[in-house]
Parts: C-alpha cells; sequence; structure tokens
C-alpha cells in the first residue's frame, strides 16, 4: 500500500511535525508514503490513495517520549525540511524513520542519506546566513513613525526560520522584510507572517545608501583586486537587492589603472614645513 | 566638508587595516532595548572586489597625523587630503548603517592629533555614546594609541568588543627606521596590560556576574608584510611570540600595497599577496594544528616560503618518513599533517570510522584533491608504494600555474 501525502506549508516546521508523527503514528513505513500535493501529482503514476492530513491520528508534537531523537537529529531533519529540494519531505522522513532506529547513524558521513542530509542543511544554513547578511532595509517615513523596509530572494524556505534573527536585533524598529512566497513583520511586540509580495511593493530607495556606497567605493582597495574571491562569497545572484553592488563592474575597471597611477606617480614630497612630533610630558606618575 | 566627503576620505584611510572580524565577543541582543545583537559567529554584510568581507564601519576619526610612519597614507608629511569627523558624526553614520542593516558595528582608528591622549579620549567618547546614549548592542572595534594614557586606554576597553595595536613592523630596527615616534618597547607594554585587564576582567566575572566587561572579543595586531626586508620566517615568528605573550586573539598580515602620495624610503612595488596568504596558512598551523615554529620554518628555504606550495605540504614533503599514515588507525595529531586534509575533514574522518574501515573513494569525499593527499595515505584498497619517497615528488605536486594569489 501506498499513501499520498499533502506536504505542510513551506517553512512551516510545527505542520511538517504534525504530520510526520501523525504519519508514524499509524504505522507508515517512509517508502509507503508519497509527498506529493494534489496540483503536482503524476497522473499516470500508478494509483494511490490520498489521505488527507485530518485523518491522520491527532496530531502530536515531536515529543521525546514517542520518538527519542537527539537534538542534532532533530535539527537535521529540521532543516533538510527547509530546503527547496523535491525530495525533502521523502528524505526528511526516512531519515526520522531510520535515527529513531538507530540514533548513532548520525555520526555516520559515509552514510547516504547522511551525506545528502548534510548537503541540504549546508545549502539551508548557507542560505540563512547570507540573509542575515544581505537583507538591505530601507527607510520610509509614515504617520506613525519609521518603517524599516527589505526585499529579499532566498533560494529556501528560511524565512520564518531566520526572521527571529531581526527581532533579536532590531528589536526596537518597526520592521518587515518581504520575499515571493511570504513576508515578516515586525510592530514592536509581535512577529507575524503574511503573504508573498512583488519586488515592487518595497520602498526603491533610501537616503543613506549614498553614504553607504561611497562607503564600499572607498573602502576597496584597488591594489589588491581580486573579483572571483568576492564572487565566491557574494554570487552574483544576490547583487540586484544590493544598493552597493552596482559599482562593482566600475571599480573593478578602474582598478589597474589607479594602481599603475600609483605606482607612477612615484613619493611625494611634503608640501609644507613638517613640524617633528614631540611626546606630551607626562604630569602624573605612571 | 559635508559628512559624506569625510566619509570618503576617512574610509579610503582605514582600508590598509585588514582586521574586519566581529565575531568572539558576548553574545547579546535588543529584546528588553536598544539596537542590535551579536550572537556567537559574525556577519559579513558585503564583499569588496578585493574579496574582502566588509563587516563594519571601518573609518578614521580623523587622518590627520602627527607621527610620519613611512608606510602610512595618513603621515604627517603626506599630501593627503584631510578630515575630521565630529564624535556625533561617527555615531550617526554607525546608527544609520546598522539600522539598515549594512554592518555589524564600528571599527574606529584614528590618526594622532593634539595628542595621543586627546586622540584616545575622543575615540572612547564615541563608544561611550554609541553604548550609553543610544544602547548600541552591536560590534565595537577601537585601535589603541599605546602612547596614551592607560586609564583612556582602560576607558575604552569597558565599552569596546575589540582593542588592537598594530605593530605593523616585526622589528624593532625597522619600527625605529619607518616609523620613528613609535616605540616597541611602548607597544609591548600596552599590549601587556590589555591582556592583564582582559584576563582580569573574565576572572573577575568568572566569581561575579555582573562586574564590567573589558574587551570581551580580546585584542589583536597587525603586521605589514613587505615594507621592510623581513623574511617570511621573522614575520612569523614575531607573531608567534605576540600569540604567546600576549594572547592576541589573531594577528593579521597585510601585504604591503601602494599607497597614493607614498615616502621614498619604502618600496614602490605591491608585495607579492602570495606571500600573505602563505603566512595566514602557516598562522592556522601554529593555532590549529598543533605545529611547532620551528616546524614550519625548518621547511623553509632561506627564511621565506615556497610561493607554489602551501606550508604544509611543504613540512610533508621535507618530513617524509612520518608518511603514508593510516587513515584508519593514526591518532588524530598525525591525521592533521597530511596535506590537503583540513581540521573539519580530520573530524569526519575520526566519525566516520567508527562504523567501518575508510577505504579510497570516502577519503575523495573529504578532500578538494585527492591527487595532493594520496602520496601521504594508505587505507585498506590503497598504499601510495615508492611514491611517497619518490625524489620527483615535489615537482608533482606543484600547481603547473600559481594560484590567484601570485
Ligand atoms: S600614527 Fe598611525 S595614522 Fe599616524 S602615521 Fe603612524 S600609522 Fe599612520
Amino acid at each position: 500500500m501506498t499513501l499520498r501525502l499533502e506536504p505542510p506549508e513551506d517553512g512551516d516546521l510545527a505542520a511538517w511535525w504534525r504530520l510526520a508523527l501523525g504519519a508514524r503514528a499509524a504505522g507508515l513505513r517512509p517508502d509507503q508514503v508519497i509527498w506529493q500535493a494534489p496540483e503536482t501529482a503524476d497522473l499516470f503514476a500508478a494509483p494511490v490513495t490520498v489521505v488527507p492530513s485530518p485523518l491522520l491520528p491527532s496530531p502530536v508534537a515531536p515529543d521525546e517520549a514517542l520518538i527519542p531523537l537527539s537534538e542534532a537529529a532533530t535539527h537535521l531533519i529540521e532543516t533538510v525540511v527547509l530546503h527547496s529540494s523535491e525530495t525533502r519531505f521523502a528524505l526528511a522522513y526516512r531519515l526520522l524513520d531510520r535515527l529513531a532506529a538507530r540514533p548513532a547513524l548520525i555520526g555516520n558521513p559515509a552514510d547516504p542519506d547522511i551525506r545528502r542530509a548534510q548537503g541540504l542543511a549546508k545549502a539551508v544554513h548557507r542560505d540563512m546566513h547570507k540573509m542575515k547578511a544581505f537583507v538591505r532595509f530601507r527607510s520610509v517615513a509614515t504617520p506613525q513613525g519609521e518603517r524599516f523596509i527589505a526585499w529579499f530572494e532566498p533560494d529556501h524556505h528560511i524565512l520564518e526560520a531566520t526572521a527571529p534573527f531581526f527581532r533579536r536585533r532590531f528589536a526596537a524598529m518597526h520592521w518587515a522584510i518581504l520575499t515571493p512566497r511570504k513576508s515578516a513583520f515586525w510592530d514592536g511586540k509581535t512577529l507575524s507572517f503574511g503573504l508573498g509580495a512583488r519586488r515592487e511593493d518595497a520602498p526603491t530607495e533610501d537616503a543613506m545608501e549614498t553614504a553607504w556606497t561611497a562607503y564600499y567605493a572607498a573602502i576597496f582597495n584597488p591594489a589588491r583586486l581580486k573579483p572571483d574571491a568576492m564572487r565566491a562569497e557574494m554570487p552574483k545572484k544576490y547583487w540586484r537587492n544590493l544598493p552597493e553592488a552596482k559599482l562593482i563592474p566600475g571599480l573593478i575597471e578602474t582598478a589597474a589603472a589607479r594602481t599603475g597611477e600609483m605606482i607612477a606617480s612615484g613619493p611625494t614630497t611634503p608640501n609644507r614645513r613638517i613640524v617633528p612630533y614631540q611626546p606630551q610630558t607626562k604630569t602624573r606618575p605612571s | 566638508m559635508d559628512t559624506l566627503s569625510k566619509l570618503t576620505i576617512l574610509a579610503d584611510a582605514a582600508k590598509y587595516d585588514a582586521s574586519c572580524a566581529s565575531s568572539g565577543t558576548t553574545r547579546r541582543n535588543s529584546v528588553s532595548g536598544g539596537l542590535g545583537s551579536t550572537e556567537s559567529a559574525g556577519i559579513c554584510h558585503s564583499y569588496a572586489p578585493d574579496g574582502r568581507c566588509i563587516s563594519l564601519l571601518k573609518i578614521l576619526l580623523t587622518n590627520f597625523c602627527m607621527f610620519d610612519c613611512a608606510y602610512c597614507v595618513n603621515r604627517v608629511s603626506s599630501n593627503v587630503r584631510r578630515a575630521r569627523f565630529s564624535v556625533e558624526e561617527v555615531v550617526n553614520l554607525t546608527l544609520d548603517f546598522y539600522r539598515r542593516n549594512y554592518i555589524e558595528g564600528l571599527f574606529l582608528s584614528s590618526g594622532i592629533i593634539r595628542s595621543p591622549d586627546a586622540t584616545m579620549e575622543m575615540m572612547a567618547e564615541v563608544a561611550r555614546a554609541l553604548r550609553e546614549d543610544h544602547g548600541f548592542r552591536g560590534y565595537i572595534h577601537l585601535k589603541t594609541i599605546p602612547e596614551a594614557d592607560p586609564d583612556l586606554i582602560a576607558r575604552a576597553g569597558r565599552y569596546a568588543d575589540r582593542l588592537s595595536i598594530n605593530i605593523e613592523l616585526p622589528s624593532g630596527e625597522s619600527l625605529a627606521q619607518l616609523a620613528p615616534e613609535k616605540s616597541l618597547p611602548k607597544i609591548r607594554n600596552s599590549m601587556g596590560f590589555l591582556r592583564e585587564r582582559i584576563e582580569g576582567a573574565k576572572e573577575e566575572r568568572r566569581v561575579i556576574r555582573s562586574a564590567p566587561r573589558f574587551s570581551p572579543a580580546g585584542q589583536s595586531t597587525q603586521l605589514i608584510v613587505g615594507a621592510d626586508d623581513a623574511r617570511d620566517a621573522a614575520i612569523l615568528q614575531t607573531g608567534a611570540q605576540l600569540y604567546s605573550n600576549y594572547r592576541l586573539k589573531r594577528v593579521y598580515y597585510s601585504a604591503f600595497s601602494p599607497i597614493p602620495d607614498a615616502s621614498a624610503r619604502l618600496p614602490l612595488s605591491a608585495a607579492p599577496l602570495v606571500r600573505e596568504h602563505r603566512l595566514y596558512q602557516a598562522d592556522w598551523l601554529l593555532r590549529f594544528y598543533d605545529f611547532s615554529l620551528t616546524e614550519i620554518t625548518g621547511a623553509m628555504k632561506d627564511g621565506m616560503f615556497d610561493p607554489a606550495i602551501d606550508p604544509k605540504l611543504a613540512w610533508a614533503l621535507a618530513n617524509r618518513a612520518y608518511f603514508p599514515v593510516d587513515i584508519n588507525r593514526a591518532p588524530k595529531e598525525m591525521l592533521l599533517r597530511i596535506p590537503g586534509i583540513g581540521v573539519r575533514a580530520v573530524k569526519r574522518i575520526l566519525a566516520a570510522r567508527r562504523f567501518g574501515a575508510l577505504r579510497l573513494e570516502d577519503v575523495k569525499k573529504l578532500t578538494t584533491s585527492i591527487k595532493k593527499v594520496m602520496p601521504f595515505i594508505s587505507t585498506p584498497d590503497f598504499s601510495p608504494g615508492a611514491l611517497t619517497d619518490d625524489a620527483k615528488l615535489p615537482a608533482k605536486l606543484k600547481p603547473r600555474q600559481l594560484d590567484l594569489f601570485a
């Protein structure tokens, strides 16, 4: 018997646990479950029974008494669920099954499931890290006060998992992070999530960006041009949402000429009289 | 002069300092008020086309300076355009940048104006205003002026996450020649003072939770490579001594880079970036791989690193009697010595081999270059045979083309 389960909403870890633990409580083995949303179901595949999630045994919390999962195992499974890969739910459910039966498995990077899970987890963590780094707020004055709004395009379903970072950091500000799938809002008291947005919904400029891009240009050392190292950490796909990135081509192009000029112009002599430094005399005993 | 022009001049003057770390301080957030947070890892909010991380607003309070350090663009004898921020301008720029998520915090340095004390006092005032007047919980790194009064340095340490004193030149003679107003004994004194205060505050907080913090992310320094004729071995040795004498968190190595308005006392050409890169690699071997200084310098030629191969491979080639290392049986210390195998790969080997013997195929997945690893390891299905001791091995392992650092 194969059952088709409707996957939980993206990014909703609580819903994932309810479903997965419900399926386990119903005795479903990983090879008996297909995780597939109805609209993507393959019409020509072998017939499967669809189980609407409410029919599963009553929701269970990820309770240690039910399934003895270590913290590391729980974390790995949750991270896999946040990945955008199509096979994430199948892999997560298989991991749940295997790690519950054999907790030590998590330490074996030679196991194909573990290796694949670690690969997905790495991508998710990187995405979360880059979101913390590359979100750029733009300030908007409203009658209720200043609001900070950002537009960001993550690769994975990480908005819910990363938003608390911004709450801890910018607790006193009112901010919103808009993404295509969902948006996060913080009003100084509550973190809430709403519909996805479009790029045009976010403000297009901020007065501070002139200073920020000027800083970016000035802190770059043209004598050390290494664009590949930059791109490895800040891939091009992020550039369109980074105000400073529009300077990059010009900075790269002029770097060699600027360095050459510094060297060619040679040493200079001071154009005013230099008074040699005299150390201050300390009045206090040291 | 408006703030924007000052920012351009004072960021330009700050870019020769390699440090941009924002990690390793206490965890804080602003849930109960204020602005900002620090968590375990620092964040690079952008990267410049020089490949360097931009994590902090790295600026000078002023680039006016009474000193005449030959390698520095701000020296009194340079004709560079000068500017000077007010305390308030720095505070506002930091907060405005921070609120937009451009930065983790501030790295403030300064030329010396009026007197070392007056300058240090203004820098400490920026940090105080950020912390006390604005509840700023982000990261603050202050450059310390060794000639300043210890009380002022101590004040800076109460507000900063990190303090640093750049030693810049690896020997007292070079310092006397190129930075005549600076003195090595004074720098060492101040580093010793910082070490004492940093360790003292940690000790105190173990007993009294509410005791004040002092530069919780420690102290660091920078050494310039290629401004004087110091060899790699001497620079590395200075670095190693600084780590052990003053418990520095980091020593930054910065390849001398041509500056506008250069001094006639200096080379006009850039030091090869590969020197800096090899020094960082060796520095890592000392700190995380249990290598000793003499082991690394012993594999050098005339006190210089081979630009074509990394220092770990150089050591292995010079000490082939220790190889091949049995991947499945060797202790951790020996696994760490295998070229091409890093700390994380060693951890994974140790974890994985409890589940069964690792084969060459498994090792392949842990390294970017199995070719580099093979002469130095054995697995149940592989032995390098005569390759380990092959006289042509160094030539075989040298990359045909030097990497981008050359
Ligand atoms: S004291 Fe500092 S700012 Fe002044 S010339 Fe020397 S290195 Fe440059």
